[in-house]
């Protein structure tokens, strides 16, 4: 039986979770929310991490009954992400480790994910779509490591979603991506948008800088709802797409949908239908688990330190780049 | 003509069928239409597609390069009719099966299959086709003859399938990202081999005396590109 303690901070979510095997015992998070037409900045996010990080940590062990010493592993996000805020969590995991004189192990954000969707969907072996602000990757596994067979050649689809709604003005509480969800429920108007599939990989750049170079035009002919609709039907036929052909590739007849932008209701429902034409199954979950959170963080170490692996002190870093196919699986013997 | 078809599997893409058309063994791909998307966008991407597929079809032929014979496009029914090859194995198979039964000649075996695809993907690049697709699952090894045991000898031709995201283009650039899909497809399917694409790689560069300088400067950028590629947003 493995307690673990996670913080995540990569981005602009500062959360912190506990987890006690499988079980969630705590899941705690804040974020921080820029005015319309901002984007988060490395500085000003690490600063509301470390503004609310003690906060949200005597919560989380509030919200789990236990005593430091209950716990096992302290486990933070090692990367990939934002040097400054990624650093913040990285110092106060160190230090908590340090003073409850627990093992340290640094977590691959993307592993989080993935583990977590497995964790609350059960899904056994699948393909997984991991969509977010700053990934946007296919995933399999295969021998001991999650590997990617597809991805974004330039920006992640959530960059481009966001980016759109600061062009827009929308506002980014609680996310822009949300908002643009609930803008592209009432478009109507369908606005042929360029469409950019290689193999398994997939563009952004062109659609988003399409929108942004002739928006005053557009809006004469188009609300801003139609855009949104439009915006978000492409983009998210091109994920279902180069996941249906990962798939049809490796075989596999589970889909598992991970990362903030995963908890897209729209994204959810059309990746169902493409299922549904193979006969496959979808996975999903929600906004609690989906939006970078600490229980994926404490879920991965947990399940890597049952495996019997540890992380040296001294390695207890953190790195802006690091990819998902990095890390070996220990604890998957399939 | 009647409707007699069987279902030979779900691609990537398409539902494949086969049927016999004018006494031919044919293979039917037929870009269903995709619920999950806008209709606009369903009918115009399948459109293109099944143009592509057409379009590069032929030009393969002029070429020399082995794909299936066209035998008829239907837009309406959004159907290609093709050569089927009732005798193959796609190269994704013919490689995990490599390693299954530990043949003694596994190297040897790789050494001919990327030698092969190395020169068939520098003609293809040669005659200025990018295929746009290019995994394993859309190559396909056919016998050349009746030897029962054409796998294991080696007795192969290669065939090149699944034109869907192809088109015509002269640039080096595409040229390099098709090169860099195709090694990132090796790479992720078949990890036990580490050492297989840069042998097609080698074959890819040796056996045309077109001007390949450009192509390697641009694949090497793109592929540092992709190891760059700051994860966050
Ligand atoms: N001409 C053919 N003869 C025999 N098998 C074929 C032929 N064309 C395709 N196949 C088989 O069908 C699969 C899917 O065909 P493909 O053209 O790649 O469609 P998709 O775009 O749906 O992937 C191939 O991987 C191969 O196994
Ligand atoms: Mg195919």
């Amino acid at each position: 039986m493995v307690v673990a303690i996670g913080f995540e901070g990569s981005a602009n979510k500062l959360g912190i979770g506990i987890v006690k095997d499988g079980e969630i015992l705590a899941n705690c998070r804040r974020t921080y929310i820029t005015p319309p037409g901002e984007g988060f900045l490395p500085r000003e996010t690490a600063e509301h991490h470390q503004q609310n990080i003690h906060e949200v940590l005597q919560e989380a062990l509030d919200q789990s009954g236990l005593n430091p010493d209950e716990i096992d592993v302290v486990c933070y996000t090692k990367g990939p992400g934002m040097g400054a805020p990624l650093m913040v969590c990285a110092i106060v995991a160190r230090t908590c480790a340090k003073l409850w004189k627990k093992p340290i192990y640094g977590v691959n954000h993307c592993i989080g994910h993935i583990e977590m969707g497995r964790l609350i969907t059960k899904a056994n072996n699948p393909t997984v779509l991991y969509v977010s602000g700053g990934n946007t990757q296919i995933i399999a596994y295969s021998r001991k490591r999650y590997r990617i067979f597809g991805e974004t050649i330039d920006i992640a689809v959530g960059n481009c979603l966001d980016r759109f709604a600061r062009v827009l003005k929308l506002s980014n509480a609680p996310s822009p991506g949300y908002n643009i969800e609930q803008a592209a429920k009432k478009g109507k108007k369908y606005l042929p948008l360029p469409y950019c599939v290689k193999g398994m990989d997939v563009s952004f750049s062109g659609i988003l800088s399409y929108m942004e170079d002739k928006i005053d035009e557009l809006l004469k002919e188009y609300t801003p709802e139609d855009l949104c609709y439009s915006l978000q039907e492409t983009v998210f036929a091109m994920l279902v797409e180069i996941t249906e052909r990962a798939m049809a590739h490796c075989g596999s007849d589970e889909v598992l949908i991970v990362g903030g932008v995963g908890c897209n209701e729209r994204l959810q429902e059309m990746m169902g239908v493409m299922c549904h034409e193979r006969e496959a199954k979808i996975f999903a979950t929600d906004e609690r688990f989906c939006i970078d959170n600490g229980v994926m963080i404490a879920y991965a170490g947990a399940l890597a330190h049952a495996s019997g692996t540890r992380m040296d002190f001294k390695d207890a870093t953190i790195t802006q780049r690091y990819r998902t196919d990095d890390v070996l699986v220990t604890w998957r013997d399939d | 003509m009647t409707e007699d078809l069987k279902i030979l599997k779900q691609g990537a893409e398409a539902k494949l069928y086969i049927c016999n058309y004018l006494g031919r063994p044919t293979l039917i791909k037929e870009r269903f239409v995709k619920n999950y998307r806008h209709l606009d966008l369903d009918t115009n991407i399948t459109k293109e597609r099944i143009k592509n597929e057409a379009r590069s079809i032929v030009r393969c032929k002029t070429a020399g390069i082995r794909t299936p014979a066209l035998y008829l496009v239907d837009f309406e029914r959004r159907r290609i009719y093709m050569e089927h090859f009732e005798r193959n194995v796609t190269v994704k198979d013919f490689i995990i099966n490599l390693t299954k039964t530990g043949s003694e000649n596994e190297t040897n075996s790789l050494n001919i299959l990327a030698k092969m695809i190395g020169e068939t993907v520098r003609t293809l690049h040669d005659t200025n086709i990018i295929h746009g697709d290019l995994t394993t699952s859309n190559i396909l090894l056919i016998p050349k003859n009746d030897n029962d045991n054409w796998i294991q000898c080696c007795e192969f031709h290669l065939v090149m399938i699944d034109f869907g995201l192809s088109y015509v283009d002269s640039s080096a650039e595409d040229k390099g990202v098709d090169l860099y899909v195709l090694e990132r497809a090796l790479i992720s399917t078949h990890n036990d081999y580490p050492e297989l694409f840069n042998k097609m790689y080698d074959a890819y560069k040796s056996s045309s005396k077109s001007n390949i300088k450009e192509i390697i400067s641009k694949y090497e950028e793109v592929r540092a590109r992709g190891r760059k590629r700051t994860m966050v947003g």
